[in-house]
């Protein structure tokens, strides 16, 4: 018995449109996730919305301009771009089957993204303690929700990738551990887009 | 097996296929793009270089060249024909975000628009 195989020549090569037949699970798996991050924007635009209809309801409470420190926004930014760039890194070293500099990359990428919510962190409990809570104003609220649900997301990449580094060293650079290595660059990258969207509506346009 | 499943498959998001050191390059190029546009936003909110009333718009822009820089660079969107299914996605999560915000917005506005002074 001859085990049958594919032999023919492809004469054109497959355009994205499925011609060439199923795609790889790695692609399949990819595409999912993004859809899911698509659908993360859509949460976010949201909470945007909500933002930028409430934002000059203070209810005669302090206003942006009064709360934020635009130094520790630049700050927060820096962290969160480098952090992606290292997460690139890491993904690209994982890609090349070297985890010693995945590694090394995701300390810094782990590092980095702390940093951001421990300065976050910080800035709400200054706030709070200055009684502009949650519960102040129109404006606080929705300015604890969107920036919040941002920092939950952050929290959740961490968590997301100590348990991808834990399970690169428990299993090594296997496919099905690259495939949700690459879900995780994905996730990362995509919080540092909303983060674009934060700083700019939140925190520069509020602090004119 | 690899030359047969790339020949094959739709292009995968977040990934560039080419030689590892061209997406050294790419990240790289990214994030100083990335820097470059973040300090040029904040120094337009904080400063007079851009006419006053026009700065939101200056720093909408801005924000909108700083996500595709991230969407290029990082997340590896491309335009060629193998990214079909990729980008039809992301525009039809643009469109959504578009009409959430800009339809909250104009709709909110309204109202307020035709609200009476409240006497207090």
């Amino acid at each position: 018995m001859t085990i049958a195989t594919v032999d023919f020549v492809p004469t054109e090569l497959a355009r994205g449109r499925g011609g060439g037949g199923p795609a790889s699970t790695r692609t399949v798996v990819a595409y999912g996730f993004w859809i899911f991050l698509l659908s993360d924007f859509i949460l976010f635009s949201g909470l945007f919305a909500a933002y930028a209809v409430l934002s000059g309801n203070t209810a005669g409470g302090p206003t942006g301009a009064e709360l934020f420190n635009l130094r520790n926004v630049f700050i927060e930014t820096m962290c969160l771009l480098f952090s992606s760039y290292t997460a690139g890194l890491g993904a690209l070293s994982a890609e090349r089957r070297q985890p010693g500099s995945f590694l090394i990359f995701s300390a810094f990428t782990f590092v980095l993204g702390a940093a951001f919510l421990v300065i976050e962190a910080r800035e709400f409990a200054r706030m709070v303690a200055e009684g502009a809570g949650p519960s102040h104003s129109g404006f606080l609220s929705a300015f604890f929700t969107l920036v919040g649900t941002h920092g939950v997301h952050v929290t959740s990449g961490l968590i997301f990738l100590v348990y991808m580094v834990a399970q690169v060293v428990a299993k090594g650079l296997r496919p099905h551990v690259l495939r949700r290595l690459l879900c995780f660059s994905l996730f990362w990258h995509a919080l540092d887009i909303i983060w674009v969207g934060v700083f700019t509506l939140v925190y520069l346009m509020g602090a004119r | 097996m690899i030359g047969d499943s790339r020949m094959f498959d739709d292009r995968t998001p977040g990934v560039e296929e080419q030689e590892p050191t061209a997406s050294y390059l790419s990240y790289t190029v990214g994030l100083g793009l990335a820097i470059l546009l973040t300090i040029m936003s904040f120094v337009v909110s904080q400063t007079n270089l851009l006419w006053p009333p026009g700065i939101p718009v200056g720093l909408i822009v801005l924000a909108f060249a700083q996500i595709g820089v991230h969407l290029v660079f990082f997340l590896h969107i491309g335009t060629g024909p193998d990214h079909t299914n990729n980008v039809v996605a992301l525009a039809f999560g643009v469109l959504i975000v578009f009409l959430v915000i800009v339809g909250s917005v104009w709709i909110i506005a309204n109202l307020n628009w035709n609200m009476m002074d409240m006497p207090r």
